[in-house]
């Protein structure tokens, strides 16, 4: 039987129809997955679901019973909580706070402390996780966070909970945690919807499956095991794409980049490698390996303890970005939003941030240059925008990390390109262009680092893969040997508890 | 030496700080640790005091108001207008609280419904409401007609002059409404991540609104006491009260990014604030320097204040 049912659900917003009567339906006691490509409107059904934002058009139904609900708190009494990406937590507050926010136990508005405390330390046990009802969310790991924000769904006795994303910050092991948590939610009849990019996931966890493409219904499966990832790549692209990765064998020159025992405080046990000429060298690992604060080190971001770095034989050893620059190594960092791009400023500002100086005479802007500069670099790199003067915010994320590798490859004699998490909420079409722009430039010459979490990414684009594990290189693999078993294992840190994943 | 550094940078740093000042100058400054001066003393922080109550729930739910100076001249005024033009004294407390509450709403309309900075906001609403003291009084001062509004600023209750009293309530009172109810808690978490708030289904533009009205409302308090104390309704009183007020804060751990705030905190704030002044009056420092000393003791609190947030930083 039918227990939520979304029905003719549209929103627009200007000049984008986010959502295109949607309609499906999710069984009790059902983990129902939600996919679909950036942009294909999984964000704004959530938004929705949880009155944050009102539809258009169309009709939510729990048990057969329309919701009418004008806002999150009025959600919340139906029954319905969301958990967000981007983790919603007061840093300030405590732990139980924050699972009461919104509706602290108050007489009179005066807070029940005891309650408060008491409540959350029994669920948070009944749950099994392990955390201090009264430390301030503050103190915690980032992991020790996502289980928190979803304790919230569970002190609330949700009926329908909808998490997104929610193992983009975890650790395997906590993932694991979650997936058990989720196992026991279901039992209890709660509907989950699970909004996630890893098909291995959605495998795992749900039961049956929802598609949307481009505000609309793409695909429904109401049961998961009748189709297969092949099957539900094309319904998010709407084509078929055959290999996704698409790398080809390439020449290899000589060592382009040599990195000697690197350390520094964050990265206490020195670590060596070298890169080819032409060659992408895979860095994969979990979080907290290392594999970030290397780059740092190498880009001359973080202080170095001790080791050397030479680009074409010649010792560079950057102790500033804008020298590594001039030395001819670049960094695409990891968090897009904060660290790549300027946001509020147009995408012609973002690509000529750094090359600008070089046409720029006592520090005056040449507009005509730089406008012409972001013109070649929006054709060559195909980001999909209407104007150069656009604010890049508004670009979807893959557009957005063409126009940071544009910003690098206006600089004058880069040889050595540093990626971290190249394709980290871009969906499957837009990755696969920024895979082609890296075969490009490594085809060209270029030694180019990948620092990526996904195992596929790094196994699908890598000529070699480092992995790291708890700041040390576990295992150095060529293509010809790559396995996922093996270089998974290599990355546990606790070699023994590898036959579980 | 650094277990030195872990007693100041810790929670409890300022309030050391501040112990251990006021035993130096109280064995190093003549005439400091006497009842009178003491009294004095109190008496001089009592509008930086109460204004600074409010402010502390204004600033930790990262909203910020330039227009209290402004409004307790303004509340001060009409106390004292709508006292003498209707004869009654308890009328006229109640319009000059309702004029600084319909202010501190208007703020808060505009800064949360109207999504409008609240730097800018208030910072028009200062000018405004200070021309509106300007306008109704024709820019003189007005005296009190009924000496028994004299008697608000005058009377004493067990020796402590009654506003003294009045700012010691209100210190427990805001204290109790930050840390123990549902509004405290809420302020906290708006200012600490307020889409966070939000999507918990607390009502942030309420909430909002109701900081800057009662922020208005306790300006009114302050307006009242200090015109009594005056004897008049001056239109010019209280210029730049917003700065102290806002430095006090500051000084007393209450983050202009939000999020973070303590009464007692402020409370020392205040009074750092206030004994800097006396005992400058006390050495017969020129008030010129003052200004001077007190821009001084604002940067070393935020300076410190800035160490502080790393060194917690580290630790997590």
């Amino acid at each position: 039987m039918a227990f939520l049912e979304f029905n003719h659900i549209s929103k627009g917003y200007p000049g984008v129809q986010a959502l295109a009567d949607v309609s499906f339906s999710v069984e009790k006691g059902a983990v129902h997955g939600l996919m679909g490509e950036n942009g294909a409107g999984k964000s704004t059904l959530i938004r929705v679901l949880s009155g944050d934002q009102a539809a258009d058009n169309g009709r939510i139904l729990i048990d057969g019973e329309e919701q009418k609900y004008g806002s999150v708190r009025d959600a919340f009494h139906a029954g319905i909580v969301v958990i967000h990406q981007e983790l919603q937590l007061v840093p300030e507050l405590t732990v139980a706070e924050n699972l009461w926010l919104g509706r602290f136990p108050a007489k009179g508005g005066v807070i029940h402390s005891t309650r408060l405390i008491e409540t959350v330390r029994t669920k948070l046990e009944e749950i099994g996780i392990d955390v201090d009802p009264s430390a301030k969310v503050a103190s915690l790991s980032i992991g020790a966070r996502q289980m928190v924000e979803i304790a919230k769904a569970v002190m609330l006795d949700a009926r329908v909970i909808a998490l997104d994303e929610p193992t983009s910050s975890l650790s395997s092991r906590e993932s694991e945690i979650l997936f058990s948590l989720i196992d026991r939610l279901k039992a209890k009849g709660t509907v989950i919807l699970y909004v996630s990019h890893r098909l291995d996931e959605i495998f795992r966890l749900c039961d049956s499956l929802t598609v949307l493409r481009d505000g609309r219904l793409a695909a429904h499966h109401s049961d998961i095991t009748e189709t297969t990832r092949e099957q539900i790549i094309s319904e998010m692209v709407g084509r078929e794409i055959s290999n996704v990765w698409g790398w080809r064998e390439r020449t290899l020159g000589d060592i382009r980049l040599e990195v000697k025992g690197l350390s520094g405080p964050k990265l206490r046990n020195p670590i060596g490698f070298s890169v080819r000429r032409g060659e992408i060298l895979g860095f994969f690992g979990l979080i907290g390996a290392g594999r970030s604060e290397m780059a740092r080190l190498l880009y001359g971001v973080d202080a170095r303890h001790q080791g050397q770095v030479a680009i074409d034989g010649v010792v560079v050893l950057p102790n500033s970005p804008k020298a590594a620059i001039k030395a001819g190594m670049v960094l695409c960092p990891e968090d897009r939003k904060f660290d790549g791009i300027v946001q509020g400023r147009s995408i012609e500002e973002n690509i000529a941030i750094s090359s600008r100086r070089h046409f720029s005479p006592f520090g005056i802007l040449s507009p005509r240059k730089e406008a012409a500069l972001a013109d070649r670099f929006i054709a060559r790199l195909r980001v999909r925008t209407p104007s150069r003067k656009q604010d890049i915010i508004n670009l979807s994320g893959g557009n957005q990390q063409k126009v940071i590798l544009g910003r690098w490859l206006s600089e004058q004699g880069i040889k050595v390109l540093v990626i971290d998490e190249p394709t980290r909420g871009i969906d499957v079409g837009a990755k696969s262009e920024i895979y082609e722009i890296l075969y490009e430039l490594a085809a060209g010459g270029m030694a180019i680092v990948v620092i990526s979490s996904e195992l596929p990414e790094v196994m699908g684009i890598c000529d070699r893969i480092m992995v790291m594990c708890q700041g040390r290189v576990a295992a150095n693999v060529a293509r010809q040997d790559f396995d996922e078993r093996a270089i998974l294992t290599a990355a546990l840190p606790d070699k023994n508890a590898a036959g579980t994943i | 030496m650094n277990a030195l550094k872990k007693i100041l940078l810790g929670e409890q740093g300022l309030v050391v700080i501040f112990a251990a000042a006021f035993v130096i100058v109280s064995l190093f400054v003549p005439n400091f640790l006497t009842e009178r001066n003491m009294l004095g003393l109190l008496q001089s922080v009592v509008t930086i005091g109460i204004v600074a109550c409010t402010m502390m729930f204004c600033l930790a739910s990262r909203d910020f108001d330039l227009s209290v100076g402004s409004i307790v001249a303004f509340s001060g005024m009409i106390a004292v207008m709508v006292s003498n033009a209707t004869g009654s004294i308890p009328l006229g407390l109640l319009a000059a609280l309702l004029c600084g509450a319909v202010v501190g709403f208007v703020n808060g309309i505009v800064i949360a419904r109207f999504r409008i900075n609240a730097l800018i906001t208030t910072l028009a609403t200062m000018q405004i409401v200070r021309g509106l003291a300007l306008i109704a009084s024709d820019g003189r001062a007005v005296g009190i007609n009924d000496p028994a509004f004299y008697q608000l600023a005058l009377s004493r209750f067990l020796t402590v002059p009654t506003p003294i009293w009045i700012m010691l309530m209100l210190f427990i009172l805001f204290g109790f409404v930050l840390n123990r109810t549902v509004f405290g808690k809420n302020t906290l978490a708006i200012g600490g991540n307020p889409e966070a708030s939000r999507l918990a289904g607390v009502n942030v533009v309420n909430t909002r609104i109701w900081i800057f009205a009662l922020q208005g409302l306790i300006c009114g308090i302050a307006g009242i006491l200090l015109a009594s104390r005056i004897t008049s309704g001056q239109p010019n009183a209280a210029t730049g009260l917003e700065l102290s007020v806002i430095s006090a804060c500051v000084l007393g751990g209450v983050s202009l990014a939000g999020g973070r705030a303590a009464m007692s905190g402020v409370i020392v704030g205040v009074l750092i604030m206030g004994i800097a002044e006396n005992v400058m009056n006390l050495l017969n420092i020129q008030a010129f320097y003052q200004y001077v000393v007190r821009g001084l003791i604002l940067l070393i609190a935020v300076l410190l204040d800035n160490l502080r947030s790393s060194a917690a930083g580290r630790r997590g």
